[in-house]
C-alpha cells in the first residue's frame, strides 16, 4: 500500500496538495461560529451539483415540456421530490451562507491589505451566483419564472442605444419564450457552473496565499526569524508556509481542528436545512413562490411580481429611483460599491473589535438597512414604501460613502500583535 | 404598550388581506384523514372534472395514496374511459373550453400550491346569485370569475342576504352575509364538511409527496441531533487541550 501511495505520490503531488491546502494549513485558533459559512457554501455548492445533475435526467428544457417534466420530477421519478427541494432549498442556502459570509469579511475587515484580490474573487462568485440563480428560477417555467424573466431582462432595454438590441440577443426572440428557456438551461447547468467553480478554486489559492484572517484582524503570519523558537507554533504546518514565515504558535492545523469545528457547524446548519427541505420547502412562498405553481402564460400578467428573497433588496434600490435607467445604474452600482469595499474602507485596522464606535454603528445599521431593503422589494408595492426605500437606498450608499470618509482618521484601539488567547 | 404589540402582530395580516376584501376561513384539513381525502376525491370526480383535469396526476397513484381498492375506483371515480394508469384528464375538449368560457378552465393539479387552501376553502362556499353574469352567478373572493356553481345541486342557491335595520333613524337593508335557498342536497354545515373534503384532496394532489416528506424528515431530524452531540464532543475532545 505505501509503495502504491509513493508511486503515485511521484507522479501526481495528491498529498502534497492535501497537506498544503487541508491537513497542514494554518488557521488562527479563534475564528468563530462567522468563519464556518465559507465551508457551507461549499458543502451547498456540491449539494448543488449533484442534485443538479440528477434533476437534468429528467428536466425537459422546452417551453412545451419544462413545466410538466419538473411536475413529472416531484409525482414520479423514484425520490424525484427530494431531489428537486434539495436543489431549490439548496439555492435558498447558498446565499444565506454566501450573505453571511460576506458579512463576516465586512466586521472583521477580510477585504484589507493584503486581501483585496481574494474579496474581488468573493465578489465574482456572488454575481456569477446571481446569474446562476436568476436563470435556474427561469426554467421550471412557471408564472413567476417567466414574468420575473420578463422584469429583469427588460432591464437591460434601458441601456441608451444598445438596450432593444442588447434584450433581443439576450432572449433570442423578441420575447421571453422556449428560445430563452434553452439558453438560459444551457447557461445554468454548464457555462456559468464552470465559472462558479473555477471562481471557487481561485479564491481559496487566493486565501491560501495570504491565509485566513480571524476576528481580531491580527497576522498569524510573521517575518522568518522574527518569533523565538518557545512562540512559534508545535503543529506540523506545511514547508510552503513555514519556509517564508514564522507561524506563531496561535494557529491550530485546518485538519484535524477546523475540520471538527466546521462539522459541528454542519450538523447544526444540515438541521435547519432538513427542517425546511423536508417540512416547508415552499418558505412561505418565499424560496418557491406560490404563482410559480401555475406554468407560464404570457397572455396573464400575475398580480404582483417579484424576484426571489435574495435579489429583492437591489430589486428595492431598482424601484426607488422614478428614472428607469436610473434606477438600473443604481441597482449595479449597489453590486459595484460592495466591489469597491477595499477602497472605500481606508483603515488599516481590520477588525470592528478595534475599531471605532462609529463604525461599529455604520456596519449594523447597514445590515439592517439590506434586511429592510429586501422586505420592501419582496414585498406588494405600497405608498409609503416608495418613500422608505428612497431613504433606504441612500443609507444604502450612505454606509459607504461615511467608511470612505472616517476610516482615514478613525480613533481606533491598540491591534494586539498576538491573538489573545 | 400592549396596544402596539396587537399593532404589529396586526400590519402583515392587513397586507395580505389587501388583496381580496373577503376575509379567509381556515378548512383546517388533515391529509392524514383518508376518508376525508376520498370522499374530496369524489366531489372532484363527479363535479369538477366535467371541466377541469389533473394533467400530472394518475388515477392509480391518486387509489394508492388514498388506500381506495382499485375495483372501488374504477366503479365510483374512473368515469371518463381512461387506463387506471392514465392522468385524470377532463373529456371536455381544450379549443371549445375557450370559446364557452373564454379561457380553458385551470389545471387542478397544483391549485392548492398555487392559491392555498384557505383561498379554496372560501372560494368555493361564497358564489352568490348575479344575474348580471353570463353564468348567473358571482363569488365574493373571485369577482366576475367565468365559471358556473357546479355544486349548486349540493349547497342549494346562494343569495345575499340582507336584514332591515334602524341605522342613524332610517331603515336600511344591511348585508349579513350568503344564504342558501336550502334546495340542495346538504344542508350548511354538511356543505362546509364536503368543500373541507374537497379542498384537503386538492391540498394532496398538489403535493403527493407531503406525508412521505415528513415521515422521512422527522427521523433525518432526529439523527441530525444525535450526530450534532457526537460532532461535538468530539470537537470539544480535539480542542481540549491545544499545544
Amino acid at each position: 500500500m505505501a509503495g502504491f501511495l509513493a508511486w503515485i505520490e511521484s507522479r501526481i503531488p495528491m498529498m502534497r496538495v492535501a497537506n498544503m491546502h487541508a491537513i497542514q494549513y494554518p488557521a488562527p485558533r479563534n475564528m468563530n461560529f462567522w468563519y464556518v459559512f465559507g465551508f457551507l457554501a461549499t458543502i451547498v455548492l456540491v449539494n448543488q451539483i449533484v442534485t443538479g445533475i440528477w434533476l437534468t435526467m429528467n428536466f425537459e428544457p422546452s417551453a412545451e415540456r419544462a413545466f410538466a417534466s419538473v411536475e413529472y420530477i416531484m409525482r414520479e421519478v423514484d425520490y424525484g421530490w427530494l431531489i428537486r427541494y434539495m436543489h431549490s432549498t439548496g439555492a435558498t442556502a447558498f446565499f444565506v451562507v454566501v450573505y453571511m459570509h460576506m458579512f463576516r469579511g465586512m466586521i472583521y475587515g477580510s477585504y484589507q491589505k493584503p486581501r483585496e484580490l481574494l474579496w474581488i474573487f468573493g465578489m465574482l462568485i456572488y454575481l456569477a451566483l446571481m446569474a446562476e440563480a436568476f436563470m435556474g428560477y427561469v426554467l421550471p417555467w412557471g408564472q413567476m419564472s417567466y414574468w420575473g424573466a420578463q422584469v429583469i431582462v427588460s432591464l437591460f432595454s434601458a441601456i441608451p442605444v444598445i438596450g432593444p438590441g442588447l434584450v433581443e440577443w439576450i432572449q433570442g426572440d423578441y420575447v421571453i419564450s422556449g428560445a430563452t428557456l434553452n439558453r438560459f438551461f444551457a447557461l445554468h447547468v454548464i457555462a456559468l457552473p464552470l465559472v462558479i467553480v473555477i471562481l471557487v478554486f481561485l479564491h481559496i489559492i487566493a486565501l491560501h496565499e495570504v491565509g485566513s484572517n480571524n476576528p481580531d484582524g491580527v497576522n498569524i503570519k510573521h517575518p522568518k526569524g522574527s518569533l523565538p523558537d518557545s512562540e512559534k507554533t508545535p503543529y506540523k504546518i506545511h514547508e510552503y508556509y513555514t519556509d517564508k514565515y514564522d507561524i506563531a504558535d496561535d494557529v491550530v492545523p485546518f485538519f484535524p481542528h477546523i475540520v471538527l469545528k466546521d462539522l459541528v457547524a454542519f450538523s447544526i446548519f444540515l438541521f435547519a436545512f432538513c427542517y425546511i427541505m423536508f417540512f416547508a420547502p415552499e418558505l412561505g412562498g418565499k424560496a418557491l413562490e406560490h404563482p410559480n405553481f401555475e406554468i407560464a402564460n404570457p397572455l396573464k400578467t400575475p398580480e404582483h411580481i417579484f424576484p426571489v428573497w435574495y435579489f429583492t433588496p437591489y430589486y428595492a434600490i431598482l424601484k426607488a429611483v422614478p428614472n428607469k435607467l436610473g434606477g438600473v445604474i443604481a441597482m449595479f452600482a449597489a453590486i459595484g460599491f460592495l466591489f469597491a469595499m477595499p477602497w472605500f474602507d481606508r483603515s488599516n485596522v481590520r477588525s470592528w473589535r478595534y475599531r471605532s464606535g462609529l463604525h461599529t454603528t455604520n456596519l449594523i445599521v447597514f445590515a439592517i438597512v439590506f434586511i429592510f431593503l429586501g422586505y420592501l422589494g419582496g414585498t406588494p408595492q405600497e405608498d409609503w414604501k416608495i418613500f422608505a426605500s428612497r431613504i433606504a437606498t441612500i443609507m444604502y450608499f450612505g454606509f459607504f460613502i461615511l467608511l470612505w470618509i472616517y476610516s482615514k482618521n478613525e480613533k481606533t484601539k491598540p491591534v494586539p500583535g498576538r491573538i489573545p488567547l | 404598550m400592549k396596544n402596539w404589540i396587537a399593532l404589529i402582530l396586526l400590519v402583515p395580516g392587513l397586507a395580505l388581506a389587501a388583496g381580496s376584501t373577503v376575509p379567509l376561513d381556515d378548512p383546517e384539513i388533515d391529509l392524514n384523514d383518508k376518508a376525508s381525502l376520498q370522499r374530496g376525491a369524489k366531489i372532484f370526480m363527479n363535479y369538477c372534472l366535467g371541466c377541469h383535469q389533473m394533467q400530472y396526476q394518475r388515477y392509480q397513484r391518486t387509489f394508492t395514496d388514498l388506500d381506495i381498492p382499485e375495483e372501488l375506483g374504477d366503479k365510483y371515480l374512473r368515469f371518463t374511459g381512461e387506463k387506471v394508469s392514465d392522468y385524470i384528464t377532463t373529456p371536455m375538449p381544450e379549443e371549445d373550453a375557450g370559446v364557452w368560457f373564454g379561457a380553458p378552465p385551470p389545471d387542478l393539479s397544483l391549485v392548492a400550491r398555487v392559491r392555498g387552501p384557505e383561498w379554496l376553502y372560501t372560494y368555493l362556499r361564497t358564489f352568490y346569485v348575479d344575474e348580471s353574469k353570463t353564468f348567473g352567478v358571482n363569488n365574493l373572493v373571485f369577482p366576475n370569475v367565468g365559471m358556473p356553481h357546479v355544486l349548486e345541486p349540493l349547497q342549494g342557491t346562494p343569495r345575499k342576504a340582507y336584514d332591515r335595520r334602524l341605522v342613524d333613524g332610517e331603515m336600511v337593508d344591511v348585508y349579513v352575509g350568503l344564504k342558501s335557498d336550502g334546495n340542495g342536497r346538504l344542508n350548511d354545515e354538511e356543505y362546509d364538511l364536503a368543500i373541507k373534503d374537497l379542498v384537503n384532496f386538492l391540498e394532496y394532489t398538489g403535493e403527493p409527496t407531503r406525508l412521505k416528506s415528513e415521515s422521512i424528515g422527522s427521523l433525518v431530524l432526529i439523527f441530525l441531533v444525535i450526530f450534532f452531540v457526537f460532532a461535538l464532543l468530539l470537537k470539544k475532545e480535539y480542542w481540549r487541550n491545544l499545544k
